[in-house]
């Protein structure tokens, strides 16, 4: 962010403050990108559809006594109450979609969270410390890196499975699914943090810092960690959009969460089996959602990153 | 160069431990075969009869050393679910996997490199611009629900395409191959397409940002200035000079259709590695989860490997750097 050498008073001030955040570079991209607008727009009504989904979904998909059999496999825009249609058990599609997203939505950030923490404290680790210890985990996340993430975390979630006794699986299966696809992504944040935090090292501040004797701990996450997170938002944002789509797959190969909760992915998976017999809108508008859903946060995360380093551009 | 290539293979041992220790300890400790085999009833001296005869009351590096010994024999142990030799279990399944994975590649390499020379050199016509979106939307689609589309258009409303199985195939030895008949051929054309896409969108946008590179470099505005023709300037001189990172990443992205060969064939139900696999995690069927397992772990290192040594033999900036970096 830009600061005029004027702008420094009023920073001060709450207006000033907003007055600041109008004239900074990212905002000044933003709004001269209509596909960042765009995007922004869609990509918020997705999420805003989702996570309000209790409230402002027509029906509610999971309350036995307001489904009936007779509503089964409504035709879409057949009538008002049901514009996307309903499923075989008689289940408005578009609830369940909203429902749907909210556990994919759910799913994804928190296994994004859990891969930035973790990679982010491994490449701070590595970087700062050096020597050995940036060997060993740096070469442990490169291994990784050629593990298609997606088969780590089937690979994960296959011994979980053998582990944990058969009756608790559905109680546990939510922290498996975020623990699988996090284990299988953090690499890249490690990396990232641990390139940036070889070049913060080296500067004046931390010197200063570690010259008035401030604690080793400190320096790396109360000096070091604010300057390096500009690029983990960037790949943060990119891997949400992966994550989101890594949960679909394996929901859809039917290792990812119970039925009692579908996500997007497990949605598309019932309505495969009803492809032949005609009903197409109960696999195609899920699928819809999860491309608007992704697509959006893939088109946000790379402007993101053209916003915030214009030399790649 | 020779140098660099021990240093690479003992790079490549401890990667190839750790996973041979997993897949190890997968096959060892997760579940209990002995109870499973004994059944309800047993008296004691039978369980340590069988015990010791599975060698599992022997020190934990004799047990590995002798999983690996049979690994290497390509005995790994029987399959849970089907009471079959896990050998030969991937042997039937082999050859249906290769063929797809290897047509799913030439699909991907044969129209993403044209299409990236395309946008690369016109960058700003339409036809790019409709290519870049294509790609965008690519990456956004996950596999299987690209693979649910194609069966929905080509299977079921126009039915000209068969949505699941391997058509005929003809049996040569033990290989089983799908490209002899004409049922064969189509039975495979759905799921190469959609194992394919991906990584075409992926060369597709590697090859038109390499060219962008390369056509801005002087020796291109110099050809430019000799008067050659646009023709031998862009395939002779600048698309050459792309080919070293894209054929890198041609290389590293097998491990990404394998990867996604497991989605493409439970989509497609087709008779795979894949499919096998995902069927043995629904029910842990630990013996083959594990072999799967360090099957693919020798795949991937033998490719990185490969493409490692491929980088260095064909550029030789490269064997520069390396040196400054190592002295």
């Amino acid at each position: 962010m830009r600061m005029e050498p004027g702008t420094a008073v009023a920073e001060t001030t709450t207006a000033g403050r907003r007055a600041g955040w109008r004239d900074s570079d990212l905002w000044y991209s933003f709004s001269h990108s209509p596909l960042a607008i765009g995007s922004a727009t869609v990509g918020l009504i997705c999420v805003l559809g989702a996570l309000g989904a209790p409230w402002i979904a027509p029906h509610d998909p999971f309350n036995v006594a307001s489904l009936s059999l007779l509503d089964s496999f409504k035709v879409p825009l057949h009538s008002w109450s049901y514009p996307l249609g309903t499923d075989e058990q008689g289940r408005d599609m578009l609830s369940a979609i909203m429902y749907g997203g909210r556990v994919s939505l759910a799913v994804g950030a928190a296994s994004v969270l859990f891969a930035v923490v973790l990679g982010v404290a491994v490449g701070l680790v590595a970087g700062y410390a050096g020597g050995p210890v940036d060997a060993v985990l740096m070469r442990a996340a490169d291994v990784q890196l050629t593990f298609p993430a997606i088969l780590m975390a089937l690979l994960v979630d296959g011994v979980v499975g053998a582990i944990v006794p058969r009756e608790r699986h559905e109680a546990v299966q939510f922290y498996v699914i975020v623990f699988a696809i996090g284990i299988s992504r953090w690499p890249q944040f490690a990396r990232t943090v641990r390139g940036s935090t070889l070049v913060e090292r080296g500067k004046d501040y931390v010197a200063a810092a570690r010259v008035i004797g401030i604690g080793r701990l400190r320096i790396l996450f109360g000096h070091i960690l604010p300057n390096v997170l500009g690029p983990v938002l960037v790949i943060g944002t990119l891997t949400l959009g992966l994550a989101i789509l890594d949960e679909a797959t394996l929901s859809f190969l039917g290792v990812g969460l119970p039925p009692t909760e579908p996500s997007l992915g497990t949605l598309i998976r019932i309505g495969d089996d009803f492809l032949f017999s005609g009903q197409w809108w109960v696999t195609v508008f899920p699928g819809v959602a999860l491309v608007l859903l992704v697509l959006s946060i893939n088109l946000l995360g790379d402007w993101l990153r053209d916003a915030l380093n214009p030399r790649l551009r | 160069m020779i140098v660099f290539i021990f240093y690479r293979l003992l790079q490549a041992i401890p990667v190839l431990l750790v996973v041979g220790l997993v897949a190890f300890a997968m096959f060892t400790y997760v579940g209990d075969p002995v109870a499973a085999m004994l059944g309800q009833d047993y008296t004691e001296a039978r369980r340590i009869a069988l015990v010791h005869k599975l060698g599992l009351d022997r020190p934990f590096y004799e047990q590995f050393a002798h999983y690996i010994w049979a690994a290497l024999h390509g005995n790994f142990g029987f399959s849970y679910r089907l009471a079959e030799p896990v050998s030969s279990l991937f042997a039937q399944r082999l050859p249906a996997t290769l063929e797809l994975s290897f047509t799913a590649t030439v699909f991907a390499v044969v129209l993403g490199v044209p299409m990236g020379v395309y946008a690369g050199i016109w960058r700003k016509s339409w036809v790019s611009r409709a290519f870049m979106l294509i790609s965008l939307i690519g990456v956004s689609l996950p596999t299987f629900l690209i693979g649910v589309l194609l069966i929905l258009v080509f299977s079921v409303q126009l039915g000209w395409l068969p949505s699941f199985g391997r058509g005929h195939v003809t049996q040569l030895g033990w290989w089983s191959t799908g490209f002899l008949t004409w049922s064969g051929i189509k039975a495979l054309i759905l799921p190469a397409i959609t194992l394919g896409l991906f990584e075409l969108t992926l060369i597709m946008r590697l090859v038109r940002a390499e060219m962008l590179e390369v056509l801005r470099t002087d020796y291109i505005k110099f050809a430019r200035a000799r008067g050659l023709r646009a023709r031998s300037i862009h395939f002779s001189h600048a698309l050459r000079n792309t080919l070293v990172p894209v054929i890198t990443i041609i290389g590293l992205q097998l491990g990404g259709v394998i990867a996604y060969s497991l989605v493409t064939e439970t989509v497609f139900q087709w008779p795979g590695m894949g499919l096998l696999f995902i069927q043995s995690v629904a029910v842990a069927d630990i013996p083959v989860m594990s072999a799967y397992l360090l099957l693919v772990g020798v795949v991937f290192v033998v490719i990185n490997l490969v493409v490692d040594l491929l980088y260095y033999a064909v550029d030789p900036r490269l064997r520069i750097d390396r040196k400054r970096h190592d002295g």
